[in-house]
């Protein structure tokens, strides 16, 4: 991956040779079994504290969401999807269609004669190329590693917040009677002394890999094109497209339905990203404003 | 598995699932309790093979399935029986194979009748025992050796079957066959016989399944066997824990021989053990009836000197027919220089057995003020066992016990927060046990080996010492082992030379003294008369020459090296990876083997090959160890008065069998009948739709106060008892809880005990979501949060709407997740082969909101089952 091109913003400039090819995840959900083998191994490697929120009854998941606490968490989604149209609205006529011919030629994955079917999906921080939360850092906590991830260092962090609203994910969270930020830092310690991610590591199925971004990218557009070659049309990328709102994710996705189905945004788009017409309409703003002022100054005088 | 094919173990490997055209996972979980073995499953898929899941909810196996198929629990036999039925009268079976490699052929004794002629039981029940006398069940012309052979004393035979033997049959052949299979008496036609009543309808009434998905799945497994496919069967404790689960897994043997995908890639039956070194406990055991290696526990009446030992239990043909080299070898390995030709090689000290002894009769006897004193290591019976309620009274009735675990669980703490103690059932001040827990190393903090689900063993390496008085059982048990010796140092009497005798010489290590756990498998593996470590088991003699602590894993410790410790990466080697670690029998990954290859010698196919004869090397080569007599040809005929492995001809793979041919129909080694025939689980909501007989007539059940059982289907008070009861394991927890609820970071994962029911039967019996429910058997109620769900459809089973009752296991009241406990549910009713509880179909009944508390329990559950006595 030598003279590899760098595509994040501020990075990889500030690390010069030092600079390591942007790594990241790609996890595909179509052979998640819901095991939950990464949320566990997260938390043992970085010692992050046990969340014990109770009986959540929302199918098996009862960690709920990512947060200070949960640097992984996995969502099942118990789904009856509608055979026929006359059963339902579907959103998306094309994809019902290529459903119905599923279910017909018993081939679906949910093959059940009512379309049952049970989604899991691991979700992690997205690592954004654009990132917010690092855009609206004030103390310069969080980071840009040499591996393109996104960090937060727990030492300078001042538990101010602003990443917390500038995430459009939601992952940046306070820790309760600590105030810092906690998050995923795609194991930054690990990925220094060569080692993959805990939870990748730990994924039986592989439906969490690790590696290189543009070969992750490489790998999910091929498996893409395999599941819709099966019949499953209903696969799709999530946050693989360098051009989205957030630049492309470093830990991307393959999603069996809209990202909504899993409690993701559609279009996510980093708030900083219109930062400077912002500025620019504000100091307009200001600008015609002072004018205005000093017309009437001059007015006064006129 | 053993009584079909001869040997107690999964035929394949995990691996091999990858190369599947079809799974059929049935009676597991395999995605939730086996999630690392499961990638497998995955890669199949991947590849194009079908996966089916049949079960009775819709789990994460499901999720990843091509198809998912809703059964009642407790029908599994009337499904895979279906299964039989289309096969055979749509010749859809591998004729070729059944041929040559089972007993189809065989002529079968004229006295024998069938469940088709006695309205569901066989010949020969005795209505005095409860028990089949077999002697009519036999080969045409063997009905007097069977007689000879028989015992007074079934019950352990469950387990030595389970185990491996399979019977004795006299002579390498039967005395009577059909080549053709058209002979009325031949197995071929009694097994067409015996299942033609299991057709797709009654399938679709007795199972809840439509019949169209029946057929689906039975085309399947069709579709994809032969020359050119192969399917694989997986299970677990779906199947095994019913009063007919070992034939539930004699079902799936016949079918899988009827397609001919027993010993071949991408075939077999895969048993998916419970933890992880359940095929272990076996292999050395740690039931009451069997040696290690499935040796037969010694009779105390009948089996008095070796020789009278090895004529009842050595076939002469057959791998078995060594049986006294492997027992000799055994005892040398235990006693020594005192085990001497003159002295019957220390055979005397062996312990007997003269009934049975296994877990459910022990806690019986226990509760009858029968025994003293307990020790449990590696379980937690107040929370893992059927009626838990009962296992915890009878706790109470001990002098002492012992627990090692890490925590204190259950089983250590009835008798000051069991739930009897809330109830008023049990007083603390009254109970006399002394418990005496003793703090456990885990597998980190200790050398040795785990024996996985097919038959693999893997060393583990100590990582960090163990915490403070924290050792390992095998610390506990040289340690015991020796201050007991220590105490009858000098001793005169008789009795204690089985104990002063033994080899109890282990080199220790360490401050802490912790036994040289490489020593123990090396004694294990084997030595020969040299003193040189054995490669496998073919050396081993009768004459005391040679030791070995289980013949079985003889080569375990080859070349003076821990084989066990093997751990060459996948991409040094085939994907065969024979050199990751050391699987039973010769690193075998794949047993009887010799069937990949047809009667000549030759693949089935160029897709299926795996192993077959070189004829210029005149060896047999492949994938993997052949599991065969490496230099036995094809068409080699045993001569006149060949004995053991010598007997069986070059066309016969199933090595450890006397006739060397898998046993569609088993004349020996099972206490229930020859065929697997559905019958009701003990509590069923459902009357047999096939057979005037319900249940099985020779289960094990314990008929005493504390076990009531609920009245089934046309008997007083069974509306009591509507749903269906199943029990399991959920991914986030371990077993009975005492390695996963006392950690923070599973129990978060699932933190409640929780029931699974339908939206129907949620509006039936008003259960709201996320609230709580009360389930309620004879034996007690227990509550659980409700999680209502489409994972679980109710089914029409015989024109009536059935509803099922889902509940995980794990939970008991110690730890950071505490909650009530399933199985205290369910009763004391087993298989009668190997003593196995059922607790995966049952009766029950759910009712809105949380229990009764303290005294008002046992009233509320006594007045549910008199009320609806009184209602009838």
């Amino acid at each position: 991956m030598a003279g590899h091109v760098l595509d994040t913003p501020a990075w990889p400039s500030t690390y010069d040779g030092e600079a390591k090819p942007r790594v990241g995840f790609f996890t595909d959900t179509s052979v998640c079994i819901g095991c939950k083998a990464c949320e566990v191994a997260c938390k043992e490697w970085n010692h992050v504290p046990s969340d014990n929120q109770g009986y959540l009854g929302s199918s098996y998941d009862n960690s709920g969401e990512l947060g200070a606490d949960r640097w992984r968490h996995v969502a099942f989604i118990e789904q009856k999807l509608p055979v026929g149209v006359e059963g339902g609205a579907p959103d998306d006529l094309v994809a019902e269609a290529a459903r119905q011919n599923l279910v017909e030629e018993g081939l679906s994955p949910h093959a059940d004669e009512d379309g049952f079917r049970w989604l899991m999906s691991s979700d992690v921080c997205k690592h954004c190329t654009e990132a917010g939360c690092l855009d609206a850092c004030p103390t310069g906590s969080l980071f840009r590693t040499e591996f393109g991830t996104v960090v937060v260092q727990e030492d300078i962090c001042n538990g101010c917040g602003y990443c917390v609203v500038s995430c459009p994910f939601g992952v940046l969270d306070q820790r309760e009677g600590d105030g810092r930020v906690w998050k995923c830092t795609l194991c930054y310690d690990r990925l220094q002394g060569d080692m993959e991610p805990a939870c990748a590591q730990a994924c039986p199925t592989d439906s969490i890999q690790f590696g290189e971004l543009d070969e992750l990218r490489e790998r999910a557009g091929k498996r893409v094109e395999t599941l819709h070659e099966r019949g499953r049309g209903e696969a799709r990328l999530y946050g693989e497209d360098p051009d989205d709102g957030v630049g492309g994710f470093g830990a991307f996705f393959l999603l069996m339905d809209e990202p909504e189905t899993y409690r993701l945004p559609p279009d996510p788009v980093v708030p900083t990203r219109n930062a400077d017409t912002v500025w620019k309409a504000a100091g307009a703003a200001a600008l015609t404003m002072a004018a205005g002022i000093a017309a009437g100054f001059i007015g006064r005088r006129g | 598995m053993g009584t079909s094919f001869g040997r107690g173990g999964a035929t394949t490997f995990q691996q091999d699932l990858q190369n599947s055209d079809c799974i059929v996972i049935m009676g597991s979980n395999m995605a939730e309790c086996h999630p690392v073995g499961f990638q497998w499953v995955v890669e199949a898929r991947e590849r194009g093979a079908k996966v089916i899941h049949v079960d009775p909810r819709f789990t994460r196996t499901s999720a990843l399935a091509d198809l998912h198929v809703p059964i009642r629990a407790g029908s599994d036999i009337a499904f895979l029986g279906g299964v039989v039925n289309y096969i055979l009268s749509n010749e859809r079976e591998f004729r070729e194979y059944v041929q040559a490699y089972t007993n189809a052929r065989t002529i079968v004794s004229d006295d024998f009748e069938d469940t088709e002629d006695l309205d569901g039981v066989f010949s020969g029940l005795n209505p005095d025992s409860g028990k089949y006398e077999r002697e009519s069940w036999q080969y045409k012309g063997m009905e007097e050796v069977a007689a000879a052979g028989h015992r007074d004393q079934g019950e352990a035979e469950g387990e030595q079957a389970h185990g491996a033997h399979g019977g004795e049959l006299e002579h390498g052949e039967p005395p009577e066959e059909d080549e053709t299979l058209q002979d009325p008496r031949c197995v071929f036609q009694l097994l067409k016989r015996h299942y033609s009543r299991y057709t797709p309808e009654m399938v679709e009434r007795i199972c809840g399944v439509p019949k169209e998905t029946f057929l689906e799945v039975a085309e399947a497994l069709c579709e994809n066997s032969g020359r050119e496919r192969t399917s694989a069967f997986a299970y677990a404790v779906g199947w095994t824990q019913h009063t007919v689960g070992v034939q539930y897994i004699r079902t799936a043997a016949i079918v899988q021989l009827l397609l001919g995908n027993i010993g071949r890639p991408g075939g077999g039956i895969l048993a998916l053990r419970g933890h992880a070194s359940i095929q272990g406990s076996t292999d050395i055991p740690t039931l009451f009836n069997i040696l290690p290696g499935y040796l037969p526990m010694p009779h105390a009446h009948e089996e008095t000197s070796l020789d009278l030992y090895v004529e009842r239990n050595a076939p002469p043909t057959g791998f078995w027919g060594n049986t006294k080299a492997y027992m000799v070898s055994l005892l040398k390995a235990w006693w020594g220089e005192a085990a001497q030709l003159e002295n019957d090689f220390c055979f005397d000290h062996l312990p007997r057995i003269d009934e049975d002894h296994s877990h459910y009769r022990t806690v019986a006897d226990m509760q009858d003020n029968k025994l003293e004193g307990y020790f449990v290591m590696g379980e937690n019976p107040a929370v893992g066992s059927s009626n838990s309620k009962l296992q915890r009274l009878a706790l109470a009735k001990l002098k002492w016990l012992v627990v090692r675990d890490f925590s204190e669980i259950e089983t250590a703490s009835f008798w000051k927060d069991g739930p009897e103690i809330e109830t008023g059932e049990l007083k603390t001040e009254e109970i006399g046990t002394e418990v005496f827990l003793m703090p456990a190393a885990a597998h980190t903090e200790k050398d040795g080996s785990f024996t996985n689900t097919q038959r693999l063993l893997q060393w583990h390496h100590k990582a960090v010492e163990p915490e403070g008085d924290c050792r390992s059982e095998l610390w506990f048990m040289y340690h015991l082992g020796r201050l007991v010796r220590q105490r009858l140092a000098g001793s005169e009497r008789q009795r204690d030379r089985p104990i002063l005798d033994l080899t109890w010489d282990y080199p220790t290590i360490g401050p802490t003294e912790e036994p040289d756990a490489e020593a123990v498998l090396a004694e294990i593996g084997g030595f020969d008369a040299e003193k040189a470590p054995l490669g496998d088991y073919l050396p081993l003699k009768d004459d005391g020459s040679t030791t070995c602590g289980c013949w079985i894993y003889a080569g375990c410790y080859a070349e003076g090296k821990n084989q066990t410790a093997r751990r060459k990466p996948a991409g040094e080697q085939s994907w065969v990876a024979p050199e990751w670690a050391w699987a039973w029998p010769m690193n075998r990954r794949i047993i009887y083997n010799r069937a990949s290859a047809d009667p000549e010698g030759k693949p089935w196919s160029e897709r299926k090959k795996y192993v077959w004869w070189d004829e210029g090397e005149e060896e047999w080569v492949g994938e993997d160890v052949p599991d065969f007599t490496p230099d036995k040809a094809p068409d080699y005929i045993p001569p006149e008065g060949a004995e053991a492995q010598e007997a069986l001809r070059g066309d016969e793979p199933f090595i450890m069998q006397g006739d060397g041919r898998a046993w569609l129909y088993a004349p020996n080694g099972i206490v229930d009948g020859p065929f697997p025939t559905h019958y009701e689980p003990r509590e069923s909501p459902f009357a047999n739709l096939l057979y005037e007989q319900r249940s099985n007539p020779v289960r094990d059940e314990y008929d005493r106060p504390e076990n009531p059982i609920n009245p089934s289907d046309g008997e007083a008070g069974a509306d009591a008892y509507p749903f269906v009861v199943t029990s399991y394991r959920l991914t986030e927890h371990h077993t009975a809880g005492g390695m996963s609820r006392t950690l923070p970071y599973l129990s978060e994962l699932q933190p409640e005990f929780f029931c699974e029911v339908s939206p129907e039967l949620a509006r039936e019996r008003g259960l709201e979501h996320g609230g709580w429910a009360t389930i309620i058997t004879a034996r007690t109620a227990i509550e659980a949060r409700v999680m209502v769900t489409a994972r679980i459809k109710p089914l029409a089973v015989d024109g009536r709407t059935m509803h099922q009752v889902g509940l995980p296991y794990h939970w008991g009241s110690k730890g950071v997740s505490t909650g009530d406990s399933a199985n205290d549910l369910f009763a004391f009713v087993l298989d009668p082969n190997v003593h196995i509880q059922e607790v995966k179909a049952a009766s029950c009944d759910i009712q809105p909101g949380r229990r009764p508390r303290g005294p008002d329990l046992p009233r509320f559950v006594d007045e549910h089952l008199r009320e609806a006595g009184e209602r009838a």
